[in-house]
């Protein structure tokens, strides 16, 4: 699936970043950030808690699909700004990260 | 080849990057620049993701944990080789550092996700070869080289 299927089959909400026909190869879910490191694989829809600015230096580095903020967590504008500046694709949802799952299982990410 | 030494033999081309400590808000733009730079030269994007890997972790540890630093990446024709030197605090037992979980972290640190205890063993898992020398009270450095064959 793509990025942009997020946003316009799922509501999902693009705060920052330009790129929505990246496709979603994979998804991990993980608020410790060595943790994604060593874990995370390339074309990732990554699911985190975690709002700073130090997420888009783990997105890019891994080169990561998106990034996805659940539950109506709110981000900083800080972060947001540093983004567009990357050009990193943040989500916001109001889903837990178990839905968020199931709507990328549904949708081939497996 | 088990003690810290620059080998400046063979540089096609060496990049330097200071890191102040406690900028969390900077922390990753050195490795990110250095990912770029090696995305430039078309190396392999297996040898480009381990060393991006590597080098944030370095960096990362620099800003939580030391008193500052420097990152030096060599660009070799055989491989890539990444020295990571600081001056201070030094770290008191380096096998124990090393151990997967360990960590001194602060709660702010871990609050922000940092202090997994994973940042050394993904370098060395990540590098051919690591090498960690420390002293306390003089600072700590780190030589990894990643091959371009393996
Ligand atoms: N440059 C350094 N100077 C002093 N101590 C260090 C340095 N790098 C690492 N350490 C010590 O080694 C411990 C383990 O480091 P490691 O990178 O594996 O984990 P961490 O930084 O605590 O957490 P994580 O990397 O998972 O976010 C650190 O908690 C710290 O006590
Ligand atoms: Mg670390």
């Amino acid at each position: 699936m793509l990025v942009r299927d997020l946003i316009e089959k799922h509501g999902f909400i693009k705060i920052s970043g330009s790129d929505q026909e990246r496709e979603i190869l994979n998804v991990y879910s993980c608020d410790l950030l060595s943790w994604v490191m060593a874990k995370g694989k390339h074309d990732t829809a990554w699911i985190t808690v975690q709002t700073h600015s130090n997420i888009l230096a783990v997105a890019s580095l891994l080169d990561f699909s998106c990034i996805i903020i659940p539950e109506g967590i709110s981000v900083e504008k800080e972060t947001v700004n540093k983004a567009d500046e990357q050009d990193v694709v943040l989500l916001t949802t109001p889903l837990e990260a178990y839905e968020i799952f199931k709507i990328l299982y549904e949708e081939g990410v497996k | 080849m088990n003690t810290y030494e620059k080998d400046q033999k063979n540089v096609a081309l060496k990049l330097h990057y200071d890191i102040a400590n406690d900028d969390f808000s900077r922390a990753g733009e050195a490795s990110s620049k250095i990912k770029k730079m090696l995305k430039q030269l078309a190396i392999d994007a297996n040898i480009v993701r381990r060393v991006a890997i590597a080098t944030y972790e370095a960096e990362i540890n620099l800003v939580i944990h030391s008193n500052g630093g420097n990152i030096e990446v060599f660009i070799k024709s055989d491989c890539i080789e990444i020295y990571v030197e600081d001056c201070g605090p030094g770290i008191e037992n380096i096998d124990l550092a090393m151990t997967k979980g360990f960590s001194t972290a602060t709660n702010v640190a871990r609050e922000m996700g940092f202090g997994a205890g994973m940042g050394l063993p993904n370098m060395e898992k990540m590098s051919d070869a690591f090498i960690i020398e420390s002293e306390l009270g003089a600072g700590t450095n780190i030589k990894m080289i990643v091959r371009y064959e393996t």
